[in-house]
C-alpha cells in the first residue's frame, strides 16, 4: 500500500495521483464521456460495461451535473457542476477494499492517523433500473467515497459482478487539502506562475448555470427535447441488427444509450425548473428507466456485451 | 467431547444485520447438528463488523449408531417379493433373520447405520447454512455464484479435543475451511492460526478485536460516561445508537469533542438528531442547563496522535452539518416570526397527501372543520382548537423538517411559539401526533386532544370513504394505530363523544373531495347545508333527507350518500370496536363481555361502553352475578324454545292474577320493584346499581324455577308464565345483551 503519502498541493494533483494509482493497478484510464450526465455511473464505460461476461477495468474523471444543487457558487460544498472519479472493475477483485484504501493513501491520507470506516449504504438508481450493495466510506466521519458491488443494471443481473468506486472529487480534495470553501481550493499548484483557484475556474459558470437552470431554461423546448430523445432511442433500437449497407451485424446500443442519457439530463433540468409534480416525477423516471432497460437489452446483443457469433448458430 | 469453533470472515456487515445474523447462524447450525444426532453442551455466538463467530462446547465426537428393524415378507414368499425386500434393506439373504410367530415365519432385516464423525456432519450442516442463510439482502461478487451479505473471504472451522485440533473438511465455491483468521483491518491485518475458542478470543484481543458486541458496547458506554463525568457533563442515553455504533467497530476508541459556540443555541433536539443521524455521535449535555455542549464519537482504532486527527476531522464534518442545520433554523424562524408560517401553509396546497384525498392544505381544512366540531365535546376552547388545527402541520414545509422528518411536530411547536401563537396552540403542534404507539403518552391538554382526535378521525374516515381499509398485515397508513390513539385519548380523559356523528360529518367532507368530479356542483355545495343540519339535528339521516327535500329534483349523488355514508360509518365503528377489544384484552376484559355491551344503544360512545363493560365484568365475577346469569339463561332458553315451538312471541305483560304459587307472586313483586330501580340507574348511567338491582332478582327467579313448572297443563297459566319469563328477559337485557355471554 505504501506509496506517496506527501500531501498533494492542488485539486488537479489529487486527480493526477488517482489516475496514476489506478493506471498502475491495470485500469484503462478513459476520458470523460462527452455528454451531460448526473453522475459518473452514466458513462457507458460503467452502465453498459457492467453488463455481460467480458472482463473490464476502467477509471476516469466524469464531469457531472445536478441542476437542483446549484447555489450560484456561494455554498461551500454544493455545486451544480462537479467532478466524480469513477473506477469499475469486472469481475470485482477479492482485494478491492485494499486497492481502494491504497488509493486513499496515494492521495495523501495517512492510514495511521485516520479512522476509515465502511458504513452500509446500498445503491439504487431508479432511472437506470440498477442496484447494488456496498458502503459509503467514512474518513473521520466524512463520506469520501461510494463503494458498490453492482447486482443489476438495466434490469439485467450482473454476472460476473462489477465493483464500482465513486469518489466525489471536490469534497475529497477539500478534505485532503484542508480547505473549507470549494471556491478557495487551489486548482493548480499555488506556487505556479499563474495560480488558479477552483473559484477562478468555476465561480462564474456556477452563477450562469444556476440562473439558467432555475429560471431561464425554456421548459417547452426541454419537454419537446425529452420526447424527441425518447422517440429517437426507440427508433434506433427498432432497426434490424443487420446493417443493409455493409451487410454486417451492427447493434446500435451506444447511439441509443446516448438518447437515454440525454432524456435523463433533460428530466433533471425540468426538475430544477420546478415544472414536474410529485406524481409526474415517478412517471418521468419510469420513462427513462424503460429506455435504459432497452439499451441494456441491446448492449448484451453486442460483442462487448458478451454476445458471440456462435450464439446465433446455436 | 470436542468443542467446535466457526468464524465466517467477510467484508463489513451492516451494523443493523449483525445480531440477527449471529442468531440465525446459531439456530441453523445447532438445529442441523442436533437433527443429525450431534447433541452439544452449550452454544455461543458473537459478531463484529467483519465476522460472525459460533462457539459450541461439548459436541458429540460422532453421531450415535442407528439401529433399525424391518419386518419383511414370509420366509416362503415368492422369490420376487423377497428380492425386493432385500434390495430395499441393502442386505443379502444370509444377512436377514427368520423369526416365527403365530402367523408363521417371517424375514427380519436389522439395519445398522454406523455413527459418523462430527467433522463430516459439521461440514454438511455448515454448507447448508451458508447456502441458505436468511440475510435480509444478499449479493454475489467477483465471478462466483455464492451469495452472502458482502463478499465472504475466509472460513475458520475447527474441532478441538484434548488430543488436538482438526480442521472441518469444508469447501464451497473455492473457500476452504482452515485454522486462520485476521485481526483488525488496520492495526493487525496479518493472518494468524488458532487452536481453540480460548486461543481465538485471546489472539483476537491482542490483534485489536473485541469479539463480544456486548463487551464493545459496555466499553463504549463506560469510556463515554467517564469522559463526560470528568468534564462535569453527562452522555444522553441512546441504546439503539449504542448497539449500532458497537456494530461499526472492532476496537472502539471513545473521543469527546466540542460543539462550536455558534451552534449551542440550536434546539437540543436538532443538535441531537443531526449528530445522531448523520454522524452517529452521542450527545453530551450539561445536567445543570440541559444544553447539549459536546459530542462523543467512537473511532475504530488507536492512532499515533491519540485520535487528534480523527477528532479534528469529525469536528469539522459536524461543523458543516450544523451550519446547515443553523441555516435551516434561522430561515425557518424568519418565516415563523415575520409571516406567521403562512408561506408554508400556502406551499402545502402543492403537496399531495393522497391522490384521491387531495393536498395537505385540503386535509388541514378538513381537520380544522372537525376540530371545531370536536372541541366543545371535550372542553377545549373552539377558537384555539381551530387555530391549532390550521397550523399544526405547517412545519411540514419547513426546511428543518424537510431535512429531518423525525422532527415534525417538535419544530412546529418551536415555530408556533416564534409566531407568537398561544402556548396551547404550540403544544398542539407537537402533541397532536400522539399517541404514536401503545406505550406512547396520550396528550392531556384539551386543545391538543381536539386536534389529535380530528387528525386521526380525518385519516380514518378518508380511507373508509375510499373503501381502502387495512387488510391483514398491510396497514401502510397506520390506521390501526390511529384508531387506537382515538380510543386511548377518549378513555384516558373520560370524554363522552358520540363518534357516529363525527364519522358522518367527516365522511361527508371526504366525499366532497372524492366525488367532486362526478357529482353535480349543486349537490356538492348542498353538502355544506347537510353539515349544518347535522350540527343542528345531530343525525345524518334526518339532515340529508331535509336537504334533499329542500332541493327537490333528481339528486343521484345525494341519494347514494343516504346509504353509503351510514354504511361506511357503521363499518368504521366496527373497526373501532375491534381495536377496543384488543386494547381491553390487555386489561383482562373478556371479549364476550364487550360483545354483550356492544349490542346496547350508544355504543359509539366508547367511555359509556367501557363503563358498562367494566360494571358487567365486575358483576359477573361475583357469586350473585354468575347465579343471575344462569337464571337468565334458563328463562331465556325456555322462552325461546316455547316461542319457536308455538310460533308466537310471548311479549304481553304477565298478569299477577293468574299466579298460582307464592314463589310466582313473589317474583311478580320483585320484578315490579326492580324495573323502576334499573331504569333510574340506567338513566343515570349507573351500571353498577342497575346490575345490583338485577342481582336482587336472583333468589326470586331461583325460587320460581324450583317451585313452578312453566309448561303447566292449563294453557292460560302456561302463557302467563311464559310472559313472565319474557319480563325477566326484557328486564335483564336493559343492562346488557346477556345472551352474548359465554359459559
Amino acid at each position: 500500500m505504501a506509496e506517496a503519502t506527501t500531501r498533494p498541493k492542488s485539486f488537479q494533483e489529487v486527480i493526477l495521483r488517482l489516475q496514476a494509482y489506478w493506471a498502475a493497478r491495470g485500469c484503462a484510464i478513459l476520458q470523460p464521456y462527452d455528454m451531460e450526465v448526473g453522475a459518473g455511473t452514466f458513462h457507458p464505460a460503467t452502465t453498459l460495461r457492467a453488463l455481460g461476461s467480458n472482463p473490464w477495468a476502467a477509471a476516469y474523471v466524469q464531469p457531472s451535473r445536478r441542476p437542483t444543487d446549484g447555489r450560484y457558487g456561494e455554498n461551500p460544498n454544493r455545486l451544480q457542476h462537479y467532478y466524480q472519479y469513477q473506477v469499475l472493475i469486472k469481475p470485482s477483485p477479492p482485494d478491492l477494499q485494499e486497492l481502494y484504501l491504497g488509493s486513499l493513501q496515494a492521495i495523501g491520507i495517512d492510514m495511521d492517523l485516520h479512522d476509515i470506516r465502511f458504513v452500509e449504504d446500498d445503491w439504487e438508481s431508479p432511472t437506470l433500473g440498477a442496484w447494488g450493495l456496498g458502503w459509503e466510506v467514512w474518513c473521520d466521519g466524512m463520506e469520501v467515497s461510494q463503494f458498490t458491488y453492482f447486482q443489476q443494471v438495466g434490469g439485467h443481473d450482473c454476472h460476473p459482478v462489477s465493483g464500482e468506486l465513486t469518489y466525489g472529487l471536490e469534497r475529497l480534495a477539500m478534505y485532503v487539502l484542508g480547505v473549507d470553501h470549494v471556491m478557495e481550493m487551489p486548482y493548480n499548484d499555488p506556487q505556479s506562475p499563474i495560480p488558479l483557484s477552483y473559484g477562478d475556474v468555476f465561480r462564474q459558470t456556477e452563477q450562469e448555470y444556476s440562473r439558467w437552470n432555475f429560471d431561464v431554461a425554456d421548459t417547452e423546448v426541454l419537454l419537446r427535447h425529452f420526447e424527441e430523445a425518447e422517440a429517437e432511442c426507440a427508433a434506433i433500437l427498432a432497426e434490424p441488427f443487420a446493417d443493409p449497407k455493409t451487410g454486417k451485424r451492427i447493434v446500435m446500443a451506444h447511439p441509443a444509450y446516448d438518447q437515454c442519457i440525454k432524456a435523463s439530463h433533460i428530466f433533471n433540468l425540468l426538475d430544477a425548473r420546478g415544472v414536474i409534480s410529485v406524481t409526474e416525477r415517478q412517471a418521468y423516471i419510469g420513462r427513462v428507466r424503460t429506455l435504459a432497460k432497452a439499451c441494456a437489452d441491446a448492449f448484451v446483443q453486442t460483442e462487448a456485451g458478451g454476445w458471440q457469433p456462435a450464439d446465433s448458430a446455436a | 467431547m470436542p468443542d467446535l469453533l466457526i468464524e465466517l470472515f467477510s467484508e463489513e456487515i451492516p451494523a443493523r444485520m449483525q445480531a440477527g445474523a449471529a442468531e440465525a447462524l446459531k439456530k441453523r447450525m445447532t438445529d442441523g447438528l442436533v437433527e443429525a444426532g450431534l447433541t452439544y453442551g452449550h452454544a455461543g455466538v458473537f459478531h463484529t463488523p467483519r465476522r460472525l463467530t459460533l462457539a459450541i462446547e461439548g459436541l458429540l465426537a460422532e453421531s450415535p449408531t442407528q439401529r433399525e428393524e424391518r419386518r419383511g415378507p414370509r420366509a416362503d414368499a415368492p422369490a420376487k417379493a423377497i428380492e425386493g425386500f432385500l434390495r430395499g434393506a441393502g442386505l443379502t439373504r444370509d444377512q436377514v433373520e427368520e423369526r416365527s410367530d403365530k402367523k408363521g415365519s417371517f424375514l427380519f432385516a436389522v439395519i445398522e447405520k454406523p455413527g459418523r464423525p462430527a467433522a463430516e456432519i459439521v461440514a454438511e450442516v455448515l454448507t447448508d447454512t451458508i447456502q441458505n442463510f436468511p440475510w435480509p439482502k444478499s449479493m454475489r461478487w467477483g465471478a462466483g455464484n455464492l451469495r452472502w451479505v458482502r463478499p465472504l473471504h475466509s472460513i475458520l472451522a475447527i474441532l478441538t479435543t484434548e488430543a488436538g485440533t482438526i480442521v472441518v473438511p469444508f469447501t464451497l465455491e473455492g473457500l476452504e475451511a482452515g485454522t486462520k483468521t485476521r485481526g483488525h483491518r488496520f492495526m493487525a491485518p496479518d493472518a494468524f492460526s488458532v487452536s481453540s475458542f480460548e486461543d481465538y478470543a485471546a489472539k483476537l484481543k491482542r490483534a485489536f478485536v473485541v469479539l463480544d458486541p456486548q463487551e464493545r458496547a459496555d466499553h463504549i458506554w463506560n469510556d463515554a460516561t467517564n469522559a463526560a463525568f470528568a468534564a462535569g457533563l453527562e452522555v444522553v442515553e441512546d441504546p439503539g445508537l449504542l448497539a449500532e455504533v458497537a456494530g461499526l467497530v472492532e476496537w472502539p476508541v471513545v473521543l469527546m469533542g466540542e460543539i462550536g459556540e455558534d451552534f449551542l443555541e440550536l434546539p437540543p433536539e436538532v443538535l441531537r438528531t443531526s449528530m445522531k443521524e448523520h454522524q452517529k455521535f452521542f450527545s453530551v449535555k450539561n445536567p445543570k442547563t440541559g444544553r447539549i455542549e459536546r459530542f462523543v464519537t467512537v473511532a475504530n482504532r488507536e492512532t499515533a496522535d491519540q485520535g487528534a486527527t480523527v477528532l479534528a476531522g469529525n469536528q469539522k464534518v459536524l461543523t458543516a452539518r450544523l451550519s446547515d442545520a443553523k441555516f435551516f433554523w434561522e430561515n425557518d424562524l424568519r418565516v415563523a416570526t415575520k409571516a406567521q408560517m403562512q408561506p408554508w401553509l400556502d406551499q402545502l396546497a402543492q403537496v399531495t397527501f393522497h391522490a384521491r384525498l387531495g393536498s395537505q392544505a385540503e386535509r388541514i381544512a378538513r381537520i380544522t372543520a372537525l376540530a371545531r366540531d370536536v372541541a366543545p365535546l371535550i372542553g377545549a376552547e373552539v377558537t384555539l382548537a381551530e387555530t391549532a388545527a390550521s397550523v399544526a402541520k405547517a412545519d411540514l414545509s419547513s426546511e428543518m423538517v424537510y431535512e429531518f422528518p423525525e422532527l415534525q411536530g417538535l419544530m412546529g411547536r418551536y415555530y408556533a411559539k416564534a409566531a407568537g401563537l398561544p402556548e396551547a396552540v404550540a403544544a398542539a403542534c407537537e402533541e397532536h401526533y400522539a399517541p404514536l404507539g401503545p406505550s406512547d403518552a396520550v396528550p392531556m391538554a384539551p386543545v391538543s386532544q381536539a386536534v389529535a382526535l380530528a387528525d386521526k378521525i380525518d385519516t380514518l374516515t378518508g380511507f373508509w370513504a375510499m373503501d381502502e381499509k387495512p387488510t391483514g398485515s398491510k396497514d401502510p397508513y397506520a390506521l390501526r394505530r390511529a384508531a387506537l390513539g382515538v380510543i386511548r385519548i377518549l378513555l384516558d380523559s373520560g370524554h363522552r363523544v358520540n363518534l357516529d356523528r363525527l364519522f358522518d360529518a367527516q365522511l361527508l367532507r371526504h366525499r366532497v373531495k372524492i366525488d367532486s368530479d362526478d357529482a353535480d356542483t349543486d349537490e356538492i355545495s348542498a353538502l355544506d347545508d347537510i353539515l349544518d343540519e347535522i350540527a343542528d339535528h345531530g343525525v345524518f339521516g334526518a339532515a340529508i333527507r331535509t336537504v334533499i327535500e329542500r332541493l327537490g329534483g333528481d339528486l343521484p349523488f345525494l341519494n347514494r350518500l343516504v346509504s353509503e355514508v351510514p354504511d361506511a360509518s357503521t363499518d368504521l365503528l366496527g373497526f373501532f370496536h375491534d381495536r377496543l377489544k384488543v386494547h381491553l384484552r390487555q386489561d383482562g376484559m373478556r371479549h364476550d363481555v364487550i360483545d354483550a355491551c356492544l349490542a346496547m344503544p350508544g355504543n359509539d360512545d366508547l367511555v359509556l361502553l367501557v363503563r358498562r363493560a367494566t360494571a358487567l365484568s365486575a358483576f359477573l365475577a361475583s357469586q350473585e352475578g354468575d347465579n343471575l346469569l344462569q337464571g337468565f339463561k334458563r328463562a331465556n332458553n325456555l322462552l325461546s324454545q316455547a316461542e319457536a315451538q308455538d310460533g308466537v312471541a310471548y311479549e304481553y305483560g304477565a298478569d299477577p292474577k293468574f299466579a298460582e304459587t307464592e314463589e310466582e307472586r313473589a317474583l311478580f313483586t320483585a320484578l315490579a320493584a326492580a324495573r323502576p330501580k334499573i331504569d333510574t340507574a340506567l338513566q343515570a348511567e349507573d351500571f353498577a346499581t342497575a346490575m345490583e338491582a338485577m342481582a336482587d332478582l336472583r333468589p326470586f327467579i331461583d325460587g320460581f324455577f324450583e317451585a313452578v313448572q312453566v309448561n303447566a297443563d292449563s294453557a292460560i297459566v302456561r302463557r302467563n308464565r311464559l310472559n313472565m319469563l319474557h319480563t325477566i328477559r326484557e328486564t335483564c337485557l336493559k343492562v346488557a345483551d346477556l345472551t352474548r355471554l359465554e359459559g
